[in-house]
């Protein structure tokens, strides 16, 4: 195991981010600091509670998991994209590194960014409504998880885009929809009933009951089925990642 | 001793089906500089980079020192140091950051004493903290070098190194080249400045449409295929040669003022005193005289044409 080169590309990772800190970490808070005004004190004034908290406190979770995803995706796709992009991947595939440690430095960067962000984002949520973690260790494992899955996911869409606007279309596309109909701003329960069962098939609706059932005990779905889902996700990217690294696709002529 | 490279019968067809490499067999010697020599798309770059890991060959094997260099690769490339043609580098990264991240990349150890005596040689110590987009194109081209030699490597390819590189800081690196060489680092290098092949190379390959044409020493090439030429400077002018000069290789120029005898080097009779007798036989005169050797780049243009 080359740990150095593992270090060398974590750092260098982290290192942008330091570098694009305004970017980075200004402006996802800034954003859901904006969700909190619009949905927690303008539309949340007229909808009392949901399940026993205020309106305003039930998003949280819901907003931090949004940051979350698609910071994890945007980071990790666009770390391992922009040296394809540059031709400054000649040296990666040049030197004694493996595609795991490379997996490692780069989506363990991302992973860590996102989980620095969402806890920030989580001081920040502090700041407007009163706030209880329940389950802190289910929470920072639910947060850890998907940062780390969906850094995965990010990163196997950086090595397949082939330029910058199939780059964005997957985040776009799958990622947002996916997120805003995850139930972030609202109980699964609260729709119709078929709307409901089609929900389910939402995968971002476990990761988010999940997650907020760790700060209220309130959920959609089963704590199993969350961990579950977030756990089989994360599985299928780990394979895709093995599977690119098998093929060498899209990484070398 | 065994050769620190073998590539045998190495060849890559690209996606777009053409076919960049074609069967190629060469050896790379212990501490020799090797210039790789050949027209624009003759296939350079993708040995270089098969041999390096950055492409996948399609048939055929590199050895780097034993280490199969797809089997093995980690053992293969700890030992290369790479400074592709493109220039590829980081834009916002301090010089010294990046430089530094390579090393790290290469599992080596952190050596700042290491990585300041690189940027001295290469005259970049004063840019240390400057980021890499302020640099220009010449400085970025002598930092990627500093980056390929951040890890120590044993090899060192160099594709074109010194394109866009000013004359004074061409001879810098010349001397940085040989500076590696003398502590017993191989260089393969590719260049379109022949001169700079002839200045520098122990050995020199010809590679045309992916095919090894020629491999020689330097100075066995340039005596084998080597001519030269013999040049009279007339008092006066000559209408035609002479026929009692029928059996020289001679040849007139200048509107008949001057007489060029062209002959090998290397053979053991050169024609010459029988020429210049012969010329005051049949009353030629003469003022002057001068002789010329091929250059390599004559000697190249002559194979590629072939
Ligand atoms: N990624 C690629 N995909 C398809 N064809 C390629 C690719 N890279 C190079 N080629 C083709 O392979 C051939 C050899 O290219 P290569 O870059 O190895 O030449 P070269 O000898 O380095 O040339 P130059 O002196 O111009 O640098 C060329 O015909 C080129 O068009
Ligand atoms: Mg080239």
């Amino acid at each position: 195991m080359n740990h150095r080169a593992v270090r060398a590309i974590y750092l260098f990772e982290m290192a942008r981010t330091w570098r694009t800190l305004l970017q980075s970490v200004v402006s996802p808070v800034l954003s859901t600091s904006l969700y909190f005004v619009v949905f927690g004190a303008a539309i949340g004034s007229r909808i009392t509670q949901i399940e026993g908290v205020s309106y305003g406190t039930f998003i949280v979770p819901g907003l931090i998991m949004l940051s979350i995803l698609t910071q994890s995706v945007s980071n990790a796709s666009f770390g391992i994209y922009f040296p394809k992009f540059s031709g400054t991947i000649y040296e990666l595939l040049s030197a004694p590194v493996s595609f795991f440690e490379a997996v490692l430095g780069y989506v363990g960067a991302a992973a860590s960014k996102s989980i620095i962000l969402g806890l920030i984002i989580l001081a920040t949520a502090w700041l407007f409504v009163p706030l209880h973690v329940m389950h802190p260790f289910w929470m920072l494992t639910f947060l850890v998880l998907t940062a780390v899955t969906f850094s995965l996911f990010g990163f196997i869409i950086g090595v397949w885009a082939g330029n910058f606007e199939q780059l964005q279309v997957i985040p776009l596309l799958v990622i947002a929809p996916l997120t805003f109909l995850g139930g972030s701003f609202y109980s699964i329960n609260m729709l119709p009933e078929a709307w409901q069962t089609v929900a389910l098939f939402n995968p971002v609706v476990y990761l988010i009951s999940g997650f907020r059932w760790s700060f209220y005990e309130i959920s959609d779905v089963s704590l199993g089925a969350s961990l579950g889902i977030t756990l089989g996700f994360l599985a299928i990217c780990m394979a895709t990642v093995w599977w690119i690294f098998k093929t060498g696709y899209r990484l070398k002529n | 001793m065994p050769p620190i490279i073998s590539i045998s019968h190495l060849s890559k067809t690209y996606g777009s089906g053409l076919k960049a490499l074609n069967d190629v067999s060469l050896d790379i010697d212990r501490g020799e500089i090797f210039a790789l020599l050949g027209p624009n798309g003759a296939g350079k770059t993708t040995l270089i980079s098969i041999i390096c890991g950055i492409a996948n060959p399609s048939a055929g094997q590199v050895l780097v020192d034993g280490h199969d260099n797809v089997a093995d690769y980690r053992a293969a490339r700890s030992m290369i140091g790479l400074v592709p043609q493109e220039l590829h580098t980081d834009a916002f990264e301090t010089v010294w950051a990046t430089v530094s991240y390579s090393r790290g990349l290469f599992g080596k150890k952190a050596n700042p004493a290491y990585i300041e005596k690189v940027l001295r040689d290469l005259s970049l110590w004063d840019r240390k903290d400057s980021r890499i987009i302020t640099l220009s194109g010449g400085m970025k081209r002598r930092v990627m070098i500093a980056k390929a030699l951040s890890h120590e490597p044993q090899i060192l390819f160099l594709d074109e190194p010194t394109a866009g590189v000013d004359v004074e800081l061409r001879k810098g690196m010349w001397e940085v080249v040989r500076a590696l060489r003398a502590t017993g680092v191989t260089i393969i290098l590719t260049t379109h400045y022949i001169e700079e092949a002839e200045e520098m190379a122990d050995r020199i390959g010809v590679i045309n449409k992916g095919e090894i044409i020629l491999v020689e020493q330097k100075a066995a090439l340039m005596q084998k295929l080597g001519k030269k030429q013999l040049k009279l400077h007339l008092l006066g002018t000559v209408e035609a040669i002479p026929p009692q000069l029928a059996d020289y290789n001679l040849a007139l120029s200048e509107g008949g003022s001057q007489l060029i005898y062209t002959y090998d080097s290397k053979a053991e009779r050169t024609g010459i005193t029988g020429l210049l007798a012969a010329l005051r036989e049949a009353g030629i005169r003469f003022h002057d005289l001068d002789t010329t050797q091929s250059s390599l780049e004559d000697i190249f243009v002559s194979l590629v044409r072939a």
